[in-house]
């Protein structure tokens, strides 16, 4: 596995660990279909299912990774959730959230992780 | 997180309107929007601020940023934002103290190393913040002094916007003072003493000045129509101190002023090429509008030479300003009133062929006769004085040059016979001749002046219209006026009526 894939799954592995301390159910993770990849598929257990997208950085050298999540990576988002709901088709209306996680993993350092509930 | 506002000013033509500008930092994914019906330069302001904000040693904040121009309604345009932009975002990430910026307004472009640069139409943008009760103003430093011609404002100049951040955060002596006002050195115009001989056309350019008529000149090339012209500012006095703001501001829209002395305080002369398209004369453009040629002219002189060459369109369209004094640019988006109270001064050749002498002319009868019909009548109408400009006299040419009377004393008389008739019409409150409405000329005549027999045959004949007959009467009396006759005599009125009907118009 190349160093960079490496280091988005220990990046989405920290943020699976760290919804599911926040009350969050994780539905499905890195959920595939031929418009792209969901990283994380949660819920609220009440009413929410929660789209959360994970940024990993090794450093902030290119800016940091909240900023890596354009425009076009947005809409891709919302494309993809909505595929995600019409495949999946949960029961009732659910409202749907768009977080971001963002962490920054540098060589001998404790990840910096940040949260961004609703980013978009 | 947080907010912060500071003010800006939004141009319209020459009219400005204060806009509030604010900033809110909120959480959410990088990102700049800027609302408020912005142009392009407006939108782009984010890249420009951004670029400055981090050259001057500023973090930029790294969450969701908004930045709103209120009253939304009101179109801005230009790159004049980008301070207060900047000022109103580091006040909502607390760089600098939110209340430290919260009254002031900031006028200027930013360059990406945090210069603060100048933009074009400070002054208006100055007067219209004045207007609206603002007490300080911080611009570029190629903009002070212009900036501080708005009386009565604490005006200051900036370098960069690191000297601006180091100044709202306490530290005095970053911002630059306006020196004291650079007095304009009078434009060195053209003097009438380089005019030889025309001794007919010398007095009706003095009669064009006392009364602010109209004044069209046609004659040969070389008989010197447009040396003529170029000397009528010369004879004008000088802008009063209201005047040469008015004027100013217009120039300051335009971005043609000098930034060391940008005061105007001679006439301006202003002479578009009879190419020249309606946007050009009139005002206007697609993006920003910018005042026409008749704006720029305003309280000076329109000189349009080779006028039966202009489009017919362009000339007609001076007929309205001529009549009100400004101009009412419409366009889809916005609509701007443009002052352009100006004298206007066309020239022509009498045909298309232009010889020297009229025996020597080789156009044909018809297209002689149509050449000067191109300027129309209507337009025509409006101007007091039409004048033949023959060819310069061969001895006035070679023979010892004659002593001739410079612009300087031909200007004394000219202000003495203003003064006259600003006394006349004190009470109707005009302050020259051609100003005056024509029920008002007719009234005073009739209980002042002889019974005009002249005139009355003219208009019998069918050699003068009602508005001509009125003209005729102002021209009169500025004739009066310049010869020191409280009331015009019948030498005055004949004279007038020569002038009115040159021959060859």
């Amino acid at each position: 596995m190349a160093a960079k894939d490496e280091l988005g799954r220990r990046g989405e592995d920290l943020a699976a660990d760290y919804l599911s301390e926040h009350g969050l159910v994780i539905l499905a993770r890195n959920w595939r279909c031929s418009e792209g990849e969901l990283d994380i598929v949660a819920t609220d257990g009440i009413d929410t299912v929660v789209f959360c997208e994970v940024k990993t950085r090794s450093g902030t050298a290119f800016g940091t990774p909240m900023e890596a999540v354009t425009r076009t990576k947005r809409r891709r988002l919302r494309r993809l959730a909505f595929l995600w709901m019409s495949t999946i088709r949960p029961s009732g209306w659910p409202k749907l959230r768009f977080d971001v996680v963002g962490i920054v993993l540098r060589d001998n350092a404790k990840p910096e992780l940040t949260h961004l509930v609703a980013a978009f | 997180m947080g907010l912060g506002h500071t003010y800006a000013v939004a141009l319209t033509g020459v009219h400005g309107s204060v806009v509030e500008v604010e900033a809110d930092i909120a959480d959410g994914l990088p990102g700049i929007t800027v609302v408020g019906m912005g142009d392009m330069a407006v939108a782009q302001a984010r890249d420009r601020v951004r670029s400055a904000v981090v050259n001057s040693g500023v973090g930029w904040p790294r969450t969701r940023i908004t930045v709103s121009l209120a009253p939304a309604g009101i179109h801005k345009r230009g790159a004049g934002f980008d301070a207060a932009i900047a000022l109103a975002l580091l006040a909502a990430e607390g760089v600098v103290p939110e209340g430290a910026v919260a009254e002031v307004v900031l006028i200027g472009e930013l360059g990406l190393d945090g210069s603060v640069r100048p933009v074009p139409g400070v002054l208006p943008a100055l007067l219209a913040a004045r207007q609206a009760g603002k007490s300080e103003a911080i611009v570029a430093i190629d903009n002070l002094q212009e900036a501080s011609l708005a009386r009565g404002m604490l005006v200051r100049g900036v370098a960069t916007l690191k000297d601006l951040i180091a100044h709202f955060r306490g530290d005095a002596g970053r911002l630059i003072v306006p020196g004291p006002r650079m007095q304009a050195p009078r434009r060195d115009l053209p003097d009438l003493a380089d005019v030889y001989g025309q001794a007919e056309a010398r007095f009706a350019l003095e009669l064009a000045a006392a009364g602010g008529h109209h004044l069209a000149l046609i004659g040969p090339p070389g008989a010197g129509k447009t040396m003529l012209a170029a000397r009528l500012p010369s004879l004008l006095p000088p802008l009063t101190e209201a005047e040469s703001l008015e004027v100013t501001a217009i120039h300051s829209v335009a971005g043609t002023l000098d930034p060391t002395t940008p005061l105007l305080v001679t006439p301006p002369f202003i002479d578009p090429h009879h190419s020249a398209s309606l946007a050009a004369m009139i005002g206007g453009g697609s993006g920003d509008l910018r005042p026409g040629s008749v704006s720029l002219a305003h309280l000076g002189v329109l000189f349009i030479d080779e006028a039966p060459e202009a489009r017919r369109t362009v000339l007609d369209s001076l007929r309205q300003p001529m009549e009100s004094g400004s101009v009412l640019v419409a366009r889809a988006k916005q609509v701007a009133r443009f002052p352009a109270r100006f004298q206007l001064v066309l020239a022509a050749n009498p045909c298309p062929c232009a010889a020297a002498r009229d025996v020597d002319c080789t156009c044909a009868a018809g297209i002689r006769r149509r050449y000067l019909s191109r300027l129309s009548g209507p337009l025509m109408d409006r101007i007091d004085i039409r004048l033949d400009v023959p060819p310069v006299d061969v001895a006035a040419l070679t023979g010892p040059p004659a002593a001739q009377e410079s612009s300087a004393v031909v200007r004394s008389r000219v202000v003495e016979a203003r003064a006259r008739a600003a006394h006349r019409w004190r009470e109707a409150g005009y302050r020259c001749n051609a100003q005056v409405q024509s029920r008002t000329v007719r009234e005073w005549w009739r209980s002042h002046g002889p019974r005009p027999v002249l005139l009355e045959r003219a208009v019998r004949v069918g050699a003068l219209t009602a508005r001509g007959y009125d003209r005729v009467l102002r021209l009169a009396l500025t004739a009066a006026d310049l010869a020191e006759r409280p009331v015009p005599d019948a030498s005055d009125v004949a004279r007038a009526l020569a002038l009115r009907c040159g021959e060859a118009a």
